[in-house]
C-alpha cells in the first residue's frame, strides 16, 4: 500500500469544511487548519463550548447544513481521515518547486507564539474574506463596531454589544446583523443602507433564478417588521457622537447621485453602531505563493484550481458570494484536488449541481455587487481631520496631501509617505478608504506574513541548502 | 496632438537620487523637469532603507563622496529634518571574536586617515551604548557621522520642495538625439520635453534608459529583504551590525550574506536589513533570507527573539559592476549625464550625487575628481558583469 496523498485545507469556514470532507471522502488524507477553536468561519461562527449556549441554532439559519457538515467532520476525524488543527493561524506558505510539497507555516495557540509546520502534496485555500469599513467623523469612538465585528460577538460569545443599536454601511450582510440582533434583545433604532435595495429588483434576470433568495429576503423582511426595525434606505451616517463614547449618530438621506440631500440630517441616539461596507477576500498566502488574482479575489479556474499547481482556492477568498456559494465552490474543489492527487483527470459531471448552484449564485452576487457599492461621494465627505488609519492615526488630511502635491500615486506610495497601512492590521482596515481618498484603484495589498511571526519563530525555521 | 514642453534640465526618476539632482539643479539656476513613469518614491527608494553610512566603506572615491553627502544632508535636515526623518544618531559596528575585532579596527584605522571619526569600544564598554545588546562581545567602532533618513519622504520632500516641475505617471519611451549625437530632449507617452541636458537617475532601470539613448550603462538589479518589527519604544539607539557586513558589501559573491543592520525608527518599528542576492528581478519570498536576517538580529539583540515582525519587503539595488555608481557626463551622447548605478548607498550618498550633477550641469569644477564615476568606464575595462 502506497501512502494517501496529503491535503492541506487553509480555513474551516463553509468552503474549507465542503472541501476537506469531498477530499476525505475519496482517498485524500486532510488537515484542515484554523485560526479559530471550532469549525465554522464566518457564517457557522460557534460559541465556546464552555458557554453552554442551549440553543445557538436560534442564531443560525441552514442549521440542518451545518449540521451535516459537522457531524461528517467528526466521522472523518475519528476514522483519522481528517486531522483538525484548531488554533493554528497560519502566517505564510511555501512551495520549493512546482512539483513538490506545499509547506504550510502557522503559529499555535492564543498568543500566536510557537511555529507550526504542516507539509502536504496540495493545498486548498479557504481564507474567507475581511469587512470593509468606511471612515467618517466619529468612526473610531468605542462602541463603534464593525457588523460582522457585532455578530461574530453575538455568536462565538453570546454577548450583546450593546443595548440601542444602529445598523449602517451597505451590503446584504447588515439584515442577518440586524434581524440578529434584534431577536438576541437589543433594540435596533435602525438600520441605515446607502444603497437602494429596490433596485435588486429591477435585475430581474438575476434573480428570477434565485427564489430562494427571494424568499430569504423576505424572511429578512418580515422579521425587521416584527422587531420593529426601522430601514432606512438611500441614508448614509454622517457622523457618529460622542464623549468618550458613543452616545448618537447623524445620518441623512441621499440623492440618486450619491450627494446629502439638504435639511435630511437627523440625530439617532445610541450606544452601538454596526458598520459595515461588504466584504473583501482574504488573498495574503494566495498571493505570496505567486497565485494571479483578478481584482481582489484569487483567480481560479472552473475546478476551483489557481495558476499555481497544487493550489487549490474556494469561498469568499476567490470572490465574496455568500456562504452557499462557498459551499458549492469548496466541495468542487475538494473532488477536484482529489482527482488530481490520485493523478486522474475529474469529470465535472460528477459535480454538476454544484456547478449549477455556482453559477446561480456567481450571478446574484454579481447583481449585489453592482448595487450595494458605496455611495459615490463618500470620500469627499470625509473631514480632512478624520482619522483613516487607526494603527498609525494617518488622517484623511495627510492622505490627500501625499497623493496631492507629494506625488503618491498608488496604495504602496500613499503608504510609504503616510505610513497608512503599516500597523497591526497591515493595511487590511484603511486599505479600501485610503484608496478612495488618494483616488487610486484598490490593489490587494503584498503581505508576505498573513500574521505577525515572531523573530525567534522565523530565526528557528529550518535552513536550506 | 502631443504637447512639446521646454525647459533646462530633464531628471528622469523620481527616486531619492533623482530628486537630490533637481534640487541641486533648481538651485543653480536650472529649469528642471522631474519625470517618472510611476509615483515619486516608487522605485527602491520605497523598498530599501535609510541607513547613511559613513562606517561601511573602505577609503577610496566611495567615501569621499559619502563624507560630502553626510555634510549635505546635515544641511538639507536643517529645513527639513523632521519631515524626512532625520536622526544623526550614529552607528555601533560590532565584533564577537578578537580577530573580527581586530580587522575592524585596522579598517577604522584606515578610515580615520580618510577622515572618518571612528571611536573603539571596549567589549565592556558597549553596554553603555548599547544597554540591550548581547553580551560578551569581543569590542567595536562607534562611528558618530552614521545617520538616518525615512528614505521615501526624503525623495517626496525634497522632489516638492526642489521646484522643479514634477512628472509622475509619466514614462521616457525615448532619448532625443540630432543626427550629430546630441541629445536635445526625451520622448514620453505623453509628448516630447525638450532640453539640452537629459540626467538618468533611472536607479536599477538606468541601464535601460542608456540603452534608449544608444550608449551601454551595464546596471544590475541585487536583491535585498529587510524585516519590519511591531512598534516599540526606543529599544536600539544606534545602527548596529556586526562587522561581517563590511566584507560582503565588496564581495563579489552570488551567494546570500546575511549581515543585518539593526536600528530603531522614529516611527517605533525596528528595521532589519537587508540581504544581498543576485537573483534578478525575483520578488518572491525568499524565507531563508528572513530567516537570516531574525537569527543574525536575534544575535545581537536577544530580546528580538519575542518581537514580532509585521512585514517584510525586498527591493533591488542597482549595482555597477565595480560596485560604483555612474556620476557624470557621457561623453558617448554629448547632453547625457548619468546619476545611478548606488547599490546599496543611493540613499546616503544621494546629496552629494546631486551637487556634483548640478556642477557638472553648470560647467563648475566638480567638488570631487568625477573620474572613478565615469559612465563610459565598462566600455573599456572589460568589467562587464553580463
Ligand atoms: C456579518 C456577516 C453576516 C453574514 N450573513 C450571511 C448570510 O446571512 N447569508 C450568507 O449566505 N452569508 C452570510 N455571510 C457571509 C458568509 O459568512 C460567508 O459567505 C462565508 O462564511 C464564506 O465562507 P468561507 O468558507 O469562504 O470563509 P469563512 O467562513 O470566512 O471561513 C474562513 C476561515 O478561514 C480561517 N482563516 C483565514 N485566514 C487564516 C489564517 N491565516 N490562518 C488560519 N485560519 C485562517 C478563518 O479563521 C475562518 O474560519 C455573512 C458574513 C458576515 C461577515
Ligand atoms: C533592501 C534594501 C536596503 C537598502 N538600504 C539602504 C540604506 O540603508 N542606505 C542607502 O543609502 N541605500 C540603501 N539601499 C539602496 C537605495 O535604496 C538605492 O540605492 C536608492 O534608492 C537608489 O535610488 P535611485 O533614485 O537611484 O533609484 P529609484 O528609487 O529606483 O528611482 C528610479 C526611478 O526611475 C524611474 N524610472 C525608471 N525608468 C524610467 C523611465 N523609462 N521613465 C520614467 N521613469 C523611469 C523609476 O520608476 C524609479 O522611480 C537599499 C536598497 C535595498 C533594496
Amino acid at each position: 500500500m502506497t501512502e494517501p496523498p496529503r491535503l492541506t485545507v487553509v480555513g474551516a469556514g463553509p468552503a474549507g469544511l465542503a472541501g476537506a470532507l469531498a477530499a476525505a471522502a475519496r482517498g485524500v488524507r486532510v488537515t484542515l487548519v484554523d485560526a479559530a477553536e471550532q469549525a465554522g468561519g464566518q457564517f457557522y461562527r460557534q460559541p465556546a463550548p464552555a458557554l453552554g449556549a442551549r440553543r445557538p441554532q436560534a442564531l443560525h439559519h441552514q442549521w440542518r447544513t451545518w449540521e451535516r457538515l459537522r457531524d461528517a467532520l467528526a466521522r472523518h476525524r475519528a476514522a483519522g481521515r481528517i486531522t483538525h488543527l484548531t488554533d493554528h493561524h497560519v502566517w505564510c506558505l511555501e512551495r520549493e518547486s512546482d512539483a513538490g510539497p506545499v509547506t504550510v507555516h502557522a503559529l499555535r495557540g492564543p498568543a500566536q507564539e510557537v511555529g507550526v509546520t504542516v507539509r502536504a502534496d496540495a493545498v486548498l485555500l479557504a481564507t474567507g474574506g475581511y469587512e470593509r469599513v468606511l471612515p467618517f467623523p466619529g468612526w473610531t469612538l468605542p462602541g463603534v463596531v464593525t457588523a460582522g465585528g457585532a455578530q461574530a460577538m453575538l455568536k462565538g460569545g453570546l454577548v450583546l454589544p450593546g443595548r440601542t443599536v444602529v445598523v449602517a454601511g451597505t451590503g446584504p450582510l447588515l439584515l442577518p446583523v440586524a434581524t440578529g440582533l434584534a431577536a438576541a434583545g437589543a433594540r435596533v433604532a435602525a438600520l441605515v443602507e446607502s444603497a437602494d435595495p429596490a433596485a435588486l429588483l429591477r435585475r430581474a434576470p438575476a434573480l428570477a433564478a434565485q427564489p430562494g433568495k427571494l424568499a430569504e429576503g423576505a424572511g429578512y423582511a418580515a422579521r425587521l417588521l416584527r422587531h420593529g426595525v426601522r430601514t432606512l434606505a438611500r441614508h448614509t451616517v454622517v457622523a457618529a457622537h460622542g464623549t468618550g463614547r458613543l452616545e448618537a449618530v447623524t445620518v441623512a438621506a441621499l440623492d440618486r447621485d450619491g450627494r446629502l440631500r439638504p435639511g435630511s440630517a437627523r440625530r439617532i441616539p445610541c450606544d452601538t453602531l454596526a458598520v459595515g461596507h461588504g466584504m473583501l477576500p482574504h488573498t495574503d498566502l494566495a498571493e505570496t505563493l505567486g497565485c494571479t488574482l483578478s481584482g481582489t479575489a484569487v483567480r481560479v479556474d472552473a475546478e476551483q484550481r489557481t495558476d499555481v499547481p497544487g493550489v487549490w482556492a474556494a469561498g469568499e477568498a476567490t470572490g465574496v458570494g455568500g456562504a452557499a456559494l462557498a459551499l458549492a465552490e469548496g466541495h468542487i474543489a475538494g473532488r477536484s484536488a482529489a482527482a488530481r492527487l490520485h493523478g486522474t483527470t475529474p469529470d465535472p459531471g460528477r459535480w454538476a449541481a454544484a456547478d449549477r448552484a455556482r453559477t446561480r449564485l456567481r450571478e446574484f452576487a454579481t447583481a449585489l455587487d453592482d448595487v450595494y457599492a458605496p455611495p459615490a461621494g463618500w470620500a469627499d465627505r470625509v473631514p480632512d481631520g478624520t482619522v483613516v488609519c487607526r494603527c498609525e492615526e494617518v488622517t484623511a488630511g495627510q492622505v490627500r496631501d501625499a497623493a496631492g502635491t507629494l506625488g503618491a500615486g498608488d496604495l504602496r506610495t500613499v503608504k510609504l509617505l503616510t505610513r497608512a497601512g503599516m500597523g497591526w492590521c497591515q493595511g487590511r482596515m484603511c486599505g479600501p478608504a485610503v484608496a478612495g481618498l488618494a483616488g487610486c484603484p484598490l490593489t490587494a495589498g503584498r503581505r508576505p506574513f498573513a500574521r505577525p511571526v515572531p523573530l525567534g519563530v522565523l530565526a528557528a525555521l529550518p535552513e536550506k541548502e | 496632438m502631443t504637447k512639446r514642453l521646454t525647459c533646462d534640465v530633464v531628471v528622469v526618476g523620481a527616486g531619492m537620487v533623482g530628486a537630490a539632482c533637481a534640487w541641486y539643479a533648481v538651485r543653480a539656476g536650472l529649469d528642471v523637469r522631474l519625470v517618472d513613469r510611476g509615483p515619486v518614491s516608487g522605485g527602491t527608494t520605497g523598498a530599501g532603507e535609510g541607513n547613511l553610512l559613513v562606517s561601511d566603506k573602505e577609503p577610496g572615491p566611495e567615501l569621499e563622496l559619502a563624507l560630502l553627502s553626510a555634510r549635505l544632508w546635515a544641511e538639507l535636515a536643517r529645513e527639513h529634518g523632521a519631515a524626512i526623518e532625520y536622526e544623526p544618531k550614529g552607528g555601533l559596528v560590532v565584533a564577537s571574536t578578537a580577530p573580527a575585532l581586530d580587522a575592524l579596527r585596522d579598517f577604522a584605522a584606515g578610515q580615520r586617515d580618510a577622515g572618518v571619526t571612528a571611536v573603539p569600544v571596549d567589549g565592556g564598554r558597549l553596554a553603555e551604548l548599547e544597554p540591550r545588546l548581547a553580551p560578551g562581545m569581543a569590542g567595536g567602532v562607534h562611528y558618530p557621522q552614521d545617520a538616518q533618513v525615512m528614505p521615501a519622504l526624503a525623495a517626496a520632500h525634497l522632489a516638492r520642495a526642489s521646484g522643479a516641475a514634477l512628472h509622475p505617471g509619466q514614462a521616457v519611451t525615448g532619448v532625443l538625439r540630432t543626427a550629430d549625437g546630441t541629445v536635445y530632449g526625451v520622448r514620453t507617452d505623453r509628448g516630447e520635453i525638450h532640453a539640452p541636458a537629459v540626467v538618468n537617475a533611472a536607479g536599477t532601470w538606468g541601464g535601460d534608459l542608456a540603452a534608449l539613448a544608444g550608449v551601454r550603462l551595464p546596471v544590475l538589479p541585487r536583491r535585498g529583504f529587510v524585516l519590519v518589527t511591531e512598534p516599540l519604544p526606543r529599544m536600539v539607539r544606534h545602527k548596529v551590525y556586526a562587522a561581517d557586513y563590511v566584507a560582503d558589501v565588496a564581495s563579489d559573491s552570488a551567494a546570500l550574506r546575511s549581515s543585518p543592520v539593526v536600528e530603531g525608527t522614529a516611527a517605533g518599528p525596528v528595521l532589519i536589513g537587508a540581504t544581498r542576492e543576485r537573483v534578478g528581478f525575483d520578488r518572491s519570498l525568499s524565507l531563508d533570507a528572513v530567516r537570516a536576517l531574525a537569527a543574525g538580529a536575534v544575535g545581537l539583540f536577544p530580546f528580538l527573539e519575542r518581537v514580532r515582525a509585521l512585514r517584510t519587503y525586498a527591493g533591488f539595488r542597482p549595482y555597477l559592476p565595480d560596485h560604483l555608481p555612474a556620476i557624470g557626463p557621457d561623453p558617448r551622447a554629448p547632453g547625457l549625464f548619468h546619476a545611478c548605478g548606488h547599490e546599496g548607498a543611493g540613499i546616503g550618498l544621494a546629496p552629494g550625487t546631486g551637487r556634483l550633477i548640478a556642477q557638472a550641469l553648470t560647467g563648475k569644477a566638480p567638488e570631487l575628481d568625477l573620474t572613478p564615476f565615469r559612465p563610459e568606464r565598462f566600455d573599456t575595462d572589460g568589467g562587464d558583469a553580463r
